[in-house]
């Protein structure tokens, strides 16, 4: 807060001088004592206070300011010739070299040092001081490690407009680079002037992108294609999918048309096993999943519509939010939509009505993640809403598995790819949860919190060690997992198969279960008159109001009732005790009474 | 004499897993080398500021040691300097088996 006070001076009194004069000392208030305040104080003794002998420290934080650094080479270039001497000259060099050969220094220098050389060349010719000596033993087993994991490394949007990290892709080989796609995807709330581009970052290098690229709109999703690592599909925010070479540049090397592309945002984009290479197919919000040929991007090669009654009718299409392909079973993919339901589709009907094979429906919103477990594909995760369920593709009623419902929105998940009872979930509170349900089944292994914005998206390195998560306002996260996490126990798969098993079977029989009474009530329900069957449920009504009011007031009265009871007996054992604390509250006081008349003395 | 230093330069380069030899001078100009120019130069320009930092460096810790021999153990291979008043002798090895 800050007071400001303005006061005015004539300038021609600037500089004047003060006359200081003497005066006379003034009584101004005269305050004498006043014993009979003393009264209303009481004497302490003893007095309790704390008494601290330590060094008084304060703490400070401080922090840098970012400096920027460049990497730059030195070029080194022949030099150090005497004047006399000119170094293109080779005869000139030579004859310089060969007076210097026969200098006597020189030769007592080299005789010496040579010989110190050789012996430190005939070590380490002799012994080999990395040698592994400890090969036999295996890696021991870290299950007791509580897990935790760390932050490596922070990479920023450097663009002033802060986008939201939408999808990140790491590299195939290596894994040292990330690809990031970067948008807003509030719905027409993307400020003026927000950059379209989206970055590849070099993890040696967390403050410059390393690669720009730079598409007409927004990329919502970004894959790298896994067979030639310099080829990455870009789904963008009106619809296009557009596709990059990194040897060419960041322009755009193909896009598709405007016409035959998607109506909505592109949400899932996915790269298909073929022998080419060029394949994919995309899939987003209007409710098709286009098949795409890199190669030719005019046009898609197949379109598949979202509708579950499998009449083709793309108003009542499922608008789709995430896309699943798993190269082990190249025919068939899963498409996550934003009504909550999963539908599984078979890629070789002959049909189209075919293609759609089941659904799965158990969630209350979107869909935002969807995989099958790596090790067992059978199962897969999907994550929406507030919780993360698994499926078993038997099982169509119902996930197997789930977790309870949490605080906030779950953005995206993802298994890990080592170890098959492990999975990852990002939250719209800036958690990042690591579940491990072999280890705990009701809460997550570890939970941490990575940012304070809401997390987006979250994508796992294929050694399992690192993970990238990215937030709302553009920041990725590296995290590396402590070891339990990240390499596979002994009985790691064993555990995982048998309780998919289980839930499974589980599933099966409470699905049985429920069939069996459904046909139950509709037998019951059939064997009834019509007319009986419309009175009775204005009949239960009443009966059943009047008997929930009897029990609720008969519940409030035997409640007073035991209240009553209860002051009843503490009163009682009171009375004969009552005296005595008659007695000693009165000598209480006289006590203090004392103690006031002493105290001006 | 001089019979001797070329015999002896020799043999460093004959050992097992030697890949170069070089003497360089004070003034970072190669002598004697066994690879090619704009290598040499720049082994010579880097590896002697590298030796003098390592000299000062022991000198300053204890002003009378001095540095005798230095090795630089990379993933490839190892360089190994020895420092003298006016020369350094320089072989580059490569040592696993």
């Amino acid at each position: 807060m800050e007071i400001v006070y303005v006061y005015v001076k004539k300038r021609s009194e600037f500089g004047k001088q003060c006359n200081f004069s003497d005066r006379q000392a003034e009584l101004n208030i005269n305050i004498p004592p006043n014993p009979e305040l003393a009264e209303q104080f009481v004497e302490r003794n003893p007095v309790d206070t704390g008494i601290q002998c330590s060094t008084s420290m304060s703490e400070h934080e401080v922090n840098t300011e970012r400096f920027e650094m460049e990497s730059r080479g030195i070029n080194h270039v022949e030099g150090g010739w005497p004047k006399d001497v000119n170094p293109l000259e080779l005869e000139q060099t030579i004859r310089f070299r060969k007076k210097v050969e026969k200098d006597e220094n020189y030769i007592n220098a080299i005789t010496q040092l040579g010989s110190i050389m050789e012996h430190c060349i005939k070590q380490n010719n002799a012994i080999d001081i990395y040698q592994e000596y400890f090969d036999d033993e295996d890696a021991v087993e870290v299950t007791d490690e509580a897990p935790s994991a760390k932050t490596i490394n922070v990479l920023r949007d450097p663009q002033e407009i802060k986008r939201s990290a939408t999808h990140l892709s790491w590299h195939p080989d290596g894994n040292r680079k990330l690809a990031v796609a970067y948008s807003c995807l509030n719905f027409q709330r993307a400020p003026e002037g927000m950059s379209h581009e989206s970055y590849i970052w070099d993890l040696e290098n967390p403050n410059k992108p390393e690669i720009v690229l730079k598409p007409s709109s927004p990329l919502v999703t970004l894959e790298y294609n896994p067979k030639d690592s310099h080829v990455l599909l870009g789904g963008c925010y009106n619809g296009q999918l557009a596709c990059w070479d990194t040897r060419k540049g960041s322009l755009v090397a193909e896009l598709s048309t405007i016409e035959f592309s998607h109506r909505d945002p592109v949400y899932g984009s996915i790269w298909l096993q073929s022998k080419t290479g060029t394949e994919c197919f995309s899939a987003s919000t209007d409710g098709q999943v286009m098949w795409w040929d890199i190669r030719k991007m005019s046009e898609p090669t197949e379109v598949v519509i979202l509708d579950i009654a499998r009449k083709e009718q793309l108003e009542n299409a499922l608008g789709a939010i995430s896309l699943e392909f798993e190269s082990t079973l190249p025919t068939k993919f899963m498409v996550g939509t934003e009504q909550g339901i999963v539908i599984s589709c078979n890629r070789k009907a002959k049909t189209s009505a075919e293609k759609i094979v089941c659904t799965f429906s158990g969630h209350h919103g979107p869909i935002y993640a969807l995989q099958r477990n790596p090790f067992y594909p059978k199962n897969f995760l999907t994550v929406g809403d507030w919780t993360a369920r698994i499926w078993s593709e038997d099982s169509r009623e119902s996930s197997i598995m789930w977790t309870k419902y949490h605080m906030a929105y779950l953005t995206d998940g993802a298994w890990s790819p080592v170890r098959p009872a492990v999975f990852f979930t990002t939250r719209m509170d800036g958690t990042l949860d690591i579940w491990d349900f072999v280890f705990k089944q009701c809460d997550p292994a570890l939970s941490l919190k990575v940012c304070d914005e809401a997390l987006f998206c979250l994508r796992v390195q294929d050694n399992g060690c690192f993970i990238a998560c990215g937030s709302q306002l553009g920041t990725t996260t590296l995290l590396e997992v402590s070891n339990g996490l990240c390499t596979l126990q002994k009985n790691d798969k064993n555990a995982a198969s048998l309780i998919f098993e289980r839930e499974t079977r589980r599933e099966k029989i409470l699905e049985a279960r429920h069939r069996e009474m459904r046909l139950k009530e509709k037998g019951k329900a059939e064997g009834r008159d019509d007319s009986l069957r419309e009175e009775e449920p204005t009949f239960h009504l009443e009966e059943l109001v009047t008997k929930a009011e009897d029990e609720f007031f008969n519940i409030i009265y035997s409640e007073l009732k035991k209240k009553e009871t209860e002051a009843m007996k503490k009163t009682k054992p009171k009375q004969p005790g009552l005296e005595a604390d008659e007695e000693v509250e009165g000598e209480d006081l006289g006590e203090e009474e004392g103690d006031g008349a002493q105290a001006p003395t | 004499m001089q019979a001797e230093v070329e015999e002896t330069l020799k043999r460093i380069q004959s050992h097992k897993g030697v890949m170069g030899t070089m003497v360089v001078n004070a003034e970072g100009i190669p002598i004697r080398t066994t690879l090619d120019n704009s290598t040499t130069v720049q082994y010579a320009g880097l590896l002697h500021q590298l030796t003098m930092k390592a000299k000062s460096t022991v000198r300053d810790i204890d002003p009378q040691n001095d540095l005798t021999f230095l090795r630089i153990r990379s993933k490839k291979h190892e360089i190994m300097v020895a420092p003298d008043k006016e020369y350094l002798l320089i072989v580059i090895q490569n040592p696993c088996e």
